[in-house]
Parts: C-alpha cells; structure tokens; sequence
C-alpha cells in the first residue's frame, strides 16, 4: 500500500538529513545580514588562529634596529619593542584566547543547561541543592576572586583557565534555564510526553530544551565574549603566566614597556586591540541571528 | 484502508466485559489558596467499560477538564481513587504503571499548544512508538506513524510525517495529536474540548473520526465539552455526566437524558440549545432560572449548589443538605441518576 512504498527515502539516510540541517543552517545564517557577517568574521579568526600559524611563521629574533617600525610591506603591522613582527604575533595569537573561550562557554553551557534542565523539571530536594550552590558562587564577585585563586592556582595551561572560568561563570545562565524550564514545563506537549509515558531524559532534552536552543547557542557566544574578557584582563594585570603568544599577552608587554610612548607604536598597540574586539562584534553579530535558525518557523520562512 | 483489520488482532479482549477499564471513586480536587479551599472538583463518581464513550458537560470552571485531567493519571486527586482495570493507579509500579499510562491517553484542548513546536509530526509520532517498543527499527516506527495519521485521515499521511506543527491547520493538528495517542495503543481516550479550538466547519468531521476510531478500535472516550449540543451528538450511544460546580448533578445514557432530563440545570441547559429550526428555538419552552450568576467557587452556596439559581428550590431542604447522586423514585430507565431533593422524593 502507500504507506509501504513512498515512507522509506528520508528515514533511510540519516547523514543526509544531518548535512540538509547543516546546510540549511547556514542558508539560514546567510540570509540574515548580521549573521553573515558574523559567521565569517569567526570563521575568519578561526582560520587565521588555527592554520595561520602553518604559514606565518612566528618571528622570535630580535632586532634591535627595526624597534617599533611602523607597518611596512615587510612588517605588515610594525614592530614590537623588539623589533620582532608584530603581524606574526597576531596570527599565532588568536588560538589560546579562542580555546580559552571555548573551552569556558562549552563547560559552563553544558553544566548550566544540565543543572537547570533538571533543577525546573524535577524540583524538590535537586532543585534545592542546585540552587543553594547557584547562589554562593553567585554571590561571590567573579574577578577579584579570579585575582585571587590566580597568586596560588598556576594558570599557565589554557584548559585549566577554561575549566576555572567556567566553575564560576555557570550559575547566572543556570538560573536563566532553571526559571525558562518551570514555565516550559507547564506546556500542553510536556504534559502530553509525560502522559506518553516518554521518561524524564527524552521530556528534558527532546521535549523542553530544544524550545530553548536558540537561547542557549546566543548563551553559548555570550559565554564566549566574558570568557575572552575575562580571560584578556587577567593576563592583562599580569596575574597569568605570560607564556606563549596571546593577544592578551601583546597587550600587556606593550603596557609593561612603554610602548603607549612611542607614536609608532601605534599599530603595536592596536592591533591585539582591534583583533579582540573584532572577535567580540563578530560573536555579537552572529549570536543575534542564532535565535532564527533554530525556530524551525523562521527557519523555514520563505 | 488498511488500518480497519490489524485493529481487531492488537486489541485483546478485556478479562471481563462489564468491568470498568477506569472508573474514578468519590474523587476530590481541594485546592488550598490564600482565599481559602477551593473545592474544584467535589466527589466524582463514574466509570467506562471497554469503548464507552462518557461525556461530561459543564459550564466553564465546573471542574469537567481536572476531573480528565485526574482519569488521565496527571493529576493526583486530593481525595478518591481512580481504578484502571479494577485496581488503584496510586498502588501501581513499574510495569503495571507503564500499563495504565499506555492504557489511558489524554488529547487537549489546544492543538496550537499540544505539540511540540521543534519537532516534526514524523518525530512527535515516532517518540513513543519507539519508547514502547511498539514498532521496532526507525523504518518500522515511520512506518506505523503514517499508518495512524491515515487512521485519523491525515492523507497522504507521508506529506505531515515531515512538515512542522506551524504548517497544518488547527483541525489537522487536532487529528496529529489523536493520532499520538493512539501510538501506544490506549483503551481510553480523555478529550478534553477536543474541537472548542477548531473550525466551526470541520468540528462534525473530527467528531465522526473520532466516533469512527471508537468503533473500530472499541477504545473508550471521556469526552469533555461546554457544548450539551456536542455531547448529544458525540455519546448518543453512551451516557452523559452533566457537572455544576465541582459535583455530577445528573448521569444518565445520552437519549434518556436528553429525553427526559430530571435536574434542573440539566433542563435549563437543554432548553437553551439553540435548534436549526430558529421557529422552534423561538417558540421552545425555556427553563427560567432564579439567578445567572454562576457561584464563586470561593464561596459555594449551602446544601446543593445550585439552590441560589434553581426554579424549584425548597427553602430549609435545597439551601441545608447536600443531595446525593441516586436514582429518582419510579424511574424506569436504568442507570439514570440525578443529585436533587426534589426530583429524587418518592411522588405524593
């Protein structure tokens, strides 16, 4: 009959379905203006961070007459008090801040969406644990205490600093979930799964939370632009082993030597500057237009 | 169709005809609030055999939909039991629990709110075939999934399996969430308002799929509505609950009911169902009441509940003692009970 002979095509390959999602996620995203340019600004210094570094080789050697050059066809973006490239240093500068930041907004995304998820839907005692611990890491201010744990936790290792940031940084957005959950809940369709007798896990993380992944994926970049924030002003007061190449770290060393006093230095200056806060705005740009790709109604508009 | 055949084999036959599949026993919903208790849902009473369909009719706020909501197993009723298949759904565990919630399904109100937006209709018929085991392998559960969307004429079923909630019409969405019921098989179907939200057009139809997935599979409805013009047509074929204010006042099958109504609020409701003659509902004879106010659930009226409103109130009788649900002296139709003082005294 019918049914038998014209239900197969879709449901037989399912990698195809998963790469129509992809693409029309990114159909999605390009038509919105903003979203574009968001993604390709990410996807940009993601590249540059990433397989940049293959191409551009890091200049280490210093040359004591080329200090604060300004850009040149030689040295795209000057010198640094050492005379090394300064374009180099940027290059190989974005992958800690974006691993940092992504670690962080991963973690933090993951723990709060859990945690809040089954705090709103189960309630009672789970509810009541999660909340007291929401509330003291709360209550604690983020910064100083980061100041703090950086003078005896040796944050020399990026991941570390993530996992750190991202104990600290869940609470706020499990909240968020928490109270967006206790509204959901109330749902006609949750209250249909639970009469369907679909479990806890499917009812929580097929039923309410999909609802909520715009809000979570624009929870995701927010949680990526703190991270880089944070993350920035802490190797900027100098209280994370100034290891390796890092965006932060330039600016710092530019601060530490003086280099605000040299008018050449002006490129120096700017370029971890402007490469942090394009960064930031392409984020911004593209955790805007998230909201509509997953909407499966503005998503299929048109 | 295909569907009309391998609903008679899955269907094993009830151990025993006459008893109820669920029956709910002097079930109260009080409610606690900083005005005091509200007493929502006041000493219900009724069952349904193996594919009856009850219908319980009532005002807004009568507490018809928490009644459902207390068969369906979602709410625990402050008071009384609910039995499914004879036994308390409070003592049931494991799989016997997974019985009766598979046994008893609910249908809402609200098709625009009942389904999950983010999921195809494919998905949210897939969900349980697949938690159940009923249909083993994707294939197989898509498989069925358009089977039943064909069961509540959704043709070509294969065209809803992908589209999204926001695409179908009111009513279609209606016939998607019967057909998520029916994925796990249920001997009883709560609907709750099952058409107030559709179409005036196409309410008729819904019904008749309805009335049809009845016979065919023999599933039982409690089928909730405002509208006494609607139970009429929708339980001509099994009995009528009319609730007041959180209490049955009568229960009788549909025709002897409609026939012979014996509470006064029943009378007063039938009476004031417009007829497609617009002569006969201009000439028809109305039940005149003593007020329209509908009591505060805040504040019930003494004795029966509807005494402030009733024609044939009895001071010191009506305003004074709760009637009883029973059998009126003399009645000759069986199974016909009304909550009144007056109609329920011995003549003379």
């Amino acid at each position: 009959m019918t049914a038998a002979s014209t239900s197969a095509p879709p449901s037989t390959l399912p990698g195809l379905g998963a790469v129509r999602a992809i693409l029309s996620t990114l159909v999605a995203l390009a038509r919105n203006p903003s979203g574009a340019i968001g993604l390709f600004g990410v996807t940009f210094f993601v590249l540059v961070a990433f397989v940049g570094p293959t191409f551009v080789p890091i200049d280490t050697k210093a040359k004591l007459d080329k200090i604060y050059q300004l850009p040149s066809a030689e040295y795209l973006l000057g010198t640094d008090y050492q005379g090394r490239d300064v374009f180099s240093q940027i290059v190989h500068g974005g992958r800690d801040i974006i691993i940092v930041a992504s670690t962080t907004a991963l973690i933090t995304t993951t723990i709060a969406v859990t945690l809040g998820a089954l705090a709103g839907f189960l309630g009672g005692w789970f509810d009541s644990v999660v909340l007291a611990i929401a509330d003291i890491i709360l209550t604690i201010p983020q910064f100083p205490l980061l100041l703090v744990l950086a003078t005896f936790v040796r944050l020399n290792n990026i991941v570390l600093l993530g996992v750190l940031l991202a104990a600290l940084g869940w609470p706020a957005l499990m909240r968020a979930i928490r109270s967006q959950v206790l509204s959901l809940r109330q749902r006609d369709y949750v209250e249909a799964a639970r009469c369907l007798d679909l479990g806890t896990g499917h009812i929580v993380f097929r039923q309410i939370l999909p609802s909520m992944s715009g809000y979570i994926a624009i929870s995701f970049t927010l949680g990526m632009i703190n991270a880089i924030f944070l993350q920035v002003g802490l190797i900027f007061l100098g209280l994370v082993p100034l290891s390796g190449n890092n965006w932060g770290v330039m600016l710092q060393l530019a601060w530490v030597r003086g280099a605000i006093f040299y008018k050449n230095a002006l490129a120096y200056i700017l370029a971890p500057v402007v490469a942090i806060s394009l960064l930031q705005l392409s984020l911004i740009m593209l955790a805007r237009s998230l909201e509509e790709i997953f909407n499966p109604r503005l998503r299929q508009g048109a | 169709m295909m569907t009309a055949q391998d609903s008679g084999t899955r269907r094993q036959p009830g151990s025993d005809i006459d008893e109820p599949v669920i029956a709910l026993e002097d079930v109260r919903w009080h409610v606690r609030t900083t005005r005091g208790v509200v007493k929502a849902v006041d000493g219900v009473s009724f069952g349904a055999r193996q594919g009856e369909i009850v219908c319980l009719v009532g005002e807004s706020g009568c507490g018809k939909t928490t009644t459902g909501k207390i068969a369906a197993g979602l709410l625990d009723p402050t008071a009384g039991r609910v039995l499914f298949e004879g036994r308390d759904i409070k003592t049931l565990k494991g799989a016997d629990f997974t019985r009766f919630r598979r046994g008893v399904q609910l249908v809402h109100q609200d098709p625009y709110a009942s389904i999950n937006p983010m999921h195809t209709i494919g998905a949210t018929m897939v969900a349980p075939l697949q938690r159940h085991g009923i249909a083993s392998g994707a294939a197989a559960a898509r498989r069925r999934a358009a089977e039943l969307l064909e069961l509540v004429d959704l043709t070509p079923s294969n065209d809803f399996l992908d589209k999204y909630p926001h695409q179908l019409s009111g009513g279609q969405r209606q016939r998607v969430a019967i057909a998520r019921a029916l994925t796990v098989e249920p001997r009883f179907i709560v609907a709750d308002e099952p058409v107030s939200m559709v179409d005036v057009s196409i309410r008729i139809s819904l019904l008749n799929t309805m009335l049809r997935l009845q016979r065919e599979l023999n599933t039982g409805f409690l089928f909730i509505t405002h509208d006494l013009a609607l139970a009429r047509y929708f339980a001509w074929g099994g009995r009528i609950g009319v609730m007041y204010v959180g209490r049955m006042v009568e229960m009788g099958h549909a025709p002897d009911l409609v026939a012979n109504p014996q509470h006064p609020y029943t009378r007063a409701l039938l009476s004031a169902i417009p007829e497609a003659d617009p002569e006969l509902t201009r000439t028809k004879a109305r039940v005149e009441l003593r007020s329209l106010e509908i009591p505060s659930l805040y504040k019930l009226p003494s004795g029966c509940t509807f005494h402030p409103r009733c024609p044939q109130f009895e001071s010191g009788l009506c305003d004074v003692v709760v009637p009883a649900l029973a059998t009126p002296q003399g009645s000759t139709a069986d199974g016909h009970d009304v909550s009144c003082h007056v109609m329920t005294r011995p003549a003379g």
